[in-house]
């Protein structure tokens, strides 16, 4: 069981929450020109390191806000967890 | 070789089965290969076997950090099946199926087949629609698919939840019949032998630790065990595909998950075919021991641990739960987890690159044991000939940019959405 920390809540369970993948992609601009290259970086590719990645949930079952979180893909170890609009370090 | 028989079993007998030949050698690595494969799991040792029985190219290397049978060979729930709609899909994986078939007495070790039949159990009008609509493309593509009514299905599997007021009450299922299981370790044990005597090198405990590429050329590996020259270099390493990539510099349309098994306690014969939840994400066999063998969902984010969460457990069995009320009654005997190659579209990869002379096989997600041989067999021939089969033609990695998705059943890394 994961306990994650969310910044509006505190400690909950990872069962009040829903994944919500790579926080690091970044969408294309809109109103913009965009090549089927750069839809194809931010629909599909991934990193997908091993170690620490940073990743969205979503606190379904609690306040409903997105959060980010930094955790480790290989211990689960849980580092800092941000607000959706906050800056990571 | 030694052949395996019942006349080799007596004459060893005599000698209280202290001189059997090892199955497999543990050479040291030499400078040069003509092919490396990276993963001795069942898709690399299948292809290192095909490299040599098809395409006679036997200076080949198995390069394998752990052990032979240590990962997701050793660690699925062994179904066998082709039960697919998309003609991609369908034909790679009927394919397949011939090679399961034989296999067996092609490899002279008993990969202990059983066509058993899968049923796919749907709980509603539109499913039974659905399951009609992909059984009739199944027929077209010469695969056997039977369509169940709900009183065909209670015949095979009286113990599934027949009851009034259930959630999910079971409205059919589509069968197929030449679906069924196999011993996961044996199909390891029995590749990794015969790719070894026919002159594949399987080094096991030898990590790679990097990449010689110049002038967009593969010429090398870098491994714990020392640099290996090689001519070609193909990628077999499932949920570490993205571990390798980032040495290669390459970003690939696939996150590694965790996937989770577990059996039960034994328990006397019961379920003589392999089941599938419809309105979840379950399936359940027995094992020749007895166990019950279960599966489900994703854990849900990203992770390389090889061990599970319990959320997801809990959540799997309460489907299976569902469907066989029974099951309830069981003790668990062992839980475990393997990391996937989780692709985009849910259908795998197997393909050249944009370096010469490296190619990539991945993408497996849910799928991967029972692709082993078709998976070996087409990336065996793309290596060789350096060109993709028509069987694997589909299984590109520039369809994410074009948009030819091979989107099954919608299934991906996106277990949130679907």
């Amino acid at each position: 069981m994961l306990y994650i920390f969310c910044p509006h809540c505190g400690s909950r369970s990872q069962n009040e929450f829903a994944y919500g993948g790579d926080a690091t992609v970044k969408r294309p601009e809109l109103n913009k020109e965009i090549s089927d290259q750069e839809w194809n970086n931010f629909v599909y590719l991934r990193k997908s390191p091993r170690g620490k990645h940073l990743e969205l949930w979503h606190h379904i079952s609690g306040c409903r806000q997105w959060i980010k979180v930094e955790r480790d893909t290989s211990t689960h170890e849980i580092f800092k967890t941000y607000k959706a609009d906050e800056l990571t370090e | 070789m030694q052949k395996y028989s019942v006349f080799s079993l007596i004459k060893n007998a005599f000698s209280d089965h202290q001189n059997w030949e090892v199955a497999w050698k543990d050479p040291t690595p030499k400078k040069e290969y003509d092919v490396i494969i990276i993963g001795g799991g069942g898709h690399g040792l299948a292809t290192a076997y095909y490299l040599a029985k098809e395409h006679n190219i036997t200076n080949v290397a198995i390069i394998e950090k752990g052990w032979i049978g240590g990962g997701n060979v050793g660690r699925n729930t062994t179904i066998i099946r082709s039960n697919y709609m998309h003609d991609d899909n369908a034909l790679f994986s009927e394919f397949g199926m011939d090679l399961w078939r034989k296999m067996s007495q092609d490899l002279n070790y008993n990969v202990m087949f059983s066509p058993r039949g899968i049923i796919n159990l749907a709980h509603s009008d539109a499913q039974m629609n659905a399951y009609s609509r992909r059984g009739n493309s199944m027929r077209l593509n010469g695969i056997d698919a039977v369509l169940l009514n709900r009183e065909e299905v209670q015949k095979r599997i009286p113990m599934a939840d027949f009851s009034d007021n259930v959630r999910f009450p079971i409205f059919g299922g589509l069968m197929q019949p030449s679906a069924g299981t196999a011993r996961h370790d044996a199909v390891a044990w029995g590749y990794a032998r015969q790719a070894d005597s026919m002159g594949v090198d399987i080094i096991q405990n030898c990590e790679v630790t990097g990449f010689d590429v110049t002038n967009g050329k593969i010429v090398g590996v870098r491994t714990s065990r020392g640099d290996i020259k090689a001519k070609k270099v193909g990628l077999c390493v499932a949920g570490s595909t993205n571990i390798l990539a980032e040495m290669l510099n390459m970003t690939l349309p696939i996150e590694t998950h965790l996937l989770q098994a577990c059996v039960s306690e034994p328990v006397k014969p019961l379920l003589d075919h392999v089941v599938t939840f419809g309105a979840g994400h379950f399936y359940c066999s027995q094992s020749d021991k007895g166990e019950m063998v279960m599966g489900g969902d994703l854990d849900g984010y990203n992770s390389y641990s090889q061990r599970g969460n319990l959320p997801t457990l809990q959540h799997v069995l309460t489907e299976g739960i569902a469907m066989f009320p029974f099951l309830s009654k069981l003790k668990m005997l062992r839980t475990w987890g393997g990391i996937m190659d989780m692709s985009m579209d849910g259908s795998p990869i197997i393909d050249k690159t944009h370096i010469d002379g490296l190619y990539l096989n991945c993408g497996w997600c849910y799928g991967g044991f029972k692709a082993t041989p078709a998976s070996g067999w087409t990336f065996a021939h793309t290596i060789a000939q350096d060109r993709v089969h028509e069987l694997n033609a589909g299984y590109n990695l520039n369809r994410f940019n074009t948009g030819d998705l091979i989107d099954e059943k919608g299934l991906g890394t996106k277990t949130w959405i679907s």
